[in-house]
């Protein structure tokens, strides 16, 4: 990490803060402000970050309160209304606004229902799979020498492993549920936070405090936790971020090929395998669940670049 | 430049021995295959049979040694739906993966290497942005929907290209942008911030300098400089491409190595799926030493 010259001031780049003159002669430099406070400061005019915060933001708040919202109960058939239009079509109604499903289920509750699905796998899987990469990441990056080439070593291996074939046969073979997609793609998916962490760590380990606390005489897990940990932790977000969205675009593929998450949840990869074979003549019951799976991931990673972005060292990008 | 090549290929060699022993033990530890071939319907009886018929009762050492064994001479048994051998079912699929996957490859260099060096030429106007939105898209795009979607408007709106099959060239188009789209924001961004770092280096200045004309400096000495990182990234893609290839395989019934892991898989076909695991590693292994060894070869700093 470098060190800016006083050319550039903590608030470059932002022109409406307002000029403090400090009353007392001997404050000649502006009130340092909290890294948080700095980073939300920006993120407020960082496009990116604000366009997907909000629609992340209206999406969970759609899955959290699904019950509330969804105009008809997701698995309630009615045969005689099945494949309706969405509204926009010439012969769409109120009733069905995203219209219904070939066994004529709420389009758009099913939808609202399947983002619990998407969030739920790809937070759930992130966690387990940051729980492993950062792990790996920070023993390899603090540690080194041996560590770290056993570390290297089990991440180049990983790498190796055609990942969707060994989480669909995983998947496939214990019984494509909820649970054993988290479970499998938690397992398979820590390789990027291993690499990051692991960089992270290398950066600060021999900086000064780091070296403060080994002389006072910290042990090894109390460093790790107290200061490595929080130091790499806006690396860890942005990992986190883009491997939720991976966990989210993989189970829509496992789904979509009847390896993940079981009819008749309304997992979105699930709703497109069951839209296909009508997707000819009514296009909609694909085109709706893949749109919202492309503005979730798309707001998601849109956040965590936003989110690198944001918490990068004052002049970097 | 010799010992470096010799270390690399030892770890090569050794990364691919962990990972057939990690894929067997995965598959081996996911589920009772045995269970898994008799199907739901059998009796305990039955499933004692086959248990016994593939030497699914031996120790797990024992299994993978004797599996191992046959391996290294490329016998990977019979296939249990097929009742040929995984070999030959293999040679008989692999030729349109790979093809697939060169032709996605191809699709995913060619659009995002020039756009790379555009968005870097032209930094902070428009045509940047365009690129890294057109970046940002395709790595939130579900692969397996933007193929349904690519099928619905060039096949069935406009009749341009074919659903699916695989007998001519027109079958692949689809199929390999769809794939490649896939592969290029990674790319396109790495062609990008390669071309700003070298862009702003001495030798590019004292090429201006000297008054060389700028396609010349572009083209003699920036992105010569700049792509070297893109061979390593392209050997990766192309690795996770194949593997990726199951999905749009079975989006356009493709009937490659991708379409085959997918059926194997919903069958049970373990020696099948077994094989094809392996085989994707040990391509992806072999890409990435040789485009270690091509780096090495350009670029000597890297050979510490």
């Amino acid at each position: 990490m470098t060190l800016q010259p006083s050319a550039s001031p903590l608030s470059a780049g932002l022109p409406e803060t307002p000029v403090t003159v400090p009353a007392e002669p001997q404050a000649p430099l502006p009130a340092a402000r909290s890294p948080t406070a700095l980073a939300l400061r920006r993120g407020l005019h960082h496009g990116g970050f604000m366009i997907g915060a909000v629609i992340l933001g209206v999406i969970v708040l759609a899955a959290l309160a699904a019950p509330l919202i969804a105009p008809h109960d997701p698995y309630a058939q009615d045969v005689s209304r099945r494949l309706i239009p969405p509204i926009w079509n010439a012969k769409g109604s109120w009733d069905h606004v995203l219209g219904t499903d070939k066994l004529g289920r709420d389009y758009l509750s099913r939808l609202i229902y399947g983002s619990q699905i998407s969030l739920l796998i790809g937070i759930a899987a992130a966690c387990i799979s940051g729980l492993i990469g950062t792990v790996l990441g920070i023993c390899a990056g603090y540690f080194g020498g041996k560590v770290d080439a056993l570390v290297s070593y089990v991440v180049t291996t990983r790498l190796a492993m055609p990942v969707v074939l060994v989480a669909f046969a995983m998947a496939s073979l214990v019984g494509g549920s909820l649970k054993v997609v988290v479970l499998v793609l938690g397992l398979l998916l820590w390789d990027r936070f291993a690499v990051v962490t692991r960089a992270a760590t290398r950066q600060i380990r021999d900086q000064d405090f780091v070296a403060a606390a080994r002389a006072a005489g910290f042990s090894n897990a109390r460093i790790l936790f107290q200061e490595i940990l929080p130091n790499i932790f806006n690396a860890l977000i942005v990992v986190a971020t883009l491997e939720m969205a991976h966990a989210i675009l993989l189970e829509a593929a496992l789904s979509f090929l009847g390896l993940g998450v079981q009819p008749p949840l309304p997992s979105w990869g699930l709703m497109i395998a069951e839209g296909k074979p009508y997707m000819f003549f009514q296009p909609w019951v694909i085109t709706i669940p893949g749109v919202a799976l492309l503005v979730l991931v798309l707001a998601i990673n849109l956040l965590g670049d936003g989110l690198r972005d944001v918490t990068a060292p004052e002049g970097r990008r | 430049m010799l010992r470096f090549m010799i270390q690399r290929s030892l770890v090569a060699v050794a990364v691919a021995v962990t990972v057939s022993v990690a894929s067997f033990l995965l598959l081996h530890l996911s589920g009772d295959l045995a269970t898994a071939i008799a199907g739901p319907e059998a009796t305990s009886t039955q499933i004692e049979a086959i248990r016994i018929q593939y030497g699914l009762n031996q120790p797990l050492l024992a299994q993978f040694t004797a599996w191992a064994w046959k391996a290294l001479h490329l016998d990977f048994g019979n296939s249990f739906y097929f009742r040929e051998s995984v070999v030959d079912l293999l040679a008989s699929r692999m030729p349109i993966t790979l093809f697939l996957g060169v032709v996605a490859l191809a699709v995913a260099l060619f659009v995002a290497i020039p756009l790379g060096v555009l968005a870097a030429v032209k930094r902070d106007t428009w045509i940047d942005r365009l690129a890294l939105s057109v970046s940002v898209l395709g790595q939130a795009m579900p692969s397996f929907w933007f193929g349904l979607t690519l099928i619905m408007v060039f096949s069935v709106n406009l009749r341009w290209l074919p659903v699916s099959g695989n007998t001519t060239w027109k079958h692949f188009v689809l199929p390999a942008v769809a794939l490649g789209y896939y592969a290029m924001p990674a790319v396109m961004r790495l062609t990008r911030n390669g071309m700003l770092e070298v862009l702003a280096s001495d030798y590019v200045r004292t090429a201006r300098a000297k008054g060389l004309p700028p396609r010349k400096i572009l083209i003699r000495h920036a992105l010569r400089n700049a792509v070297i990182p893109v061979i390593a990234l392209a050997a990766v893609q192309f690795g996770f491409m194949l593997g990726g290839s199951i999905v749009i395989e079975a989006v356009f019934s493709l009937q490659g190595l991708g379409q085959l892991a997918w059926e194997s898989i919903a069958r049970n076909d373990f020696p099948v799926v077994q094989a094809i695991v392996l085989v994707l590693a040990m391509i992806y292994i072999a890409l990435t030493l040789a485009a270690d060894l091509l780096n090495a070869f350009l670029d000597p700093r890297l050979r510490q």
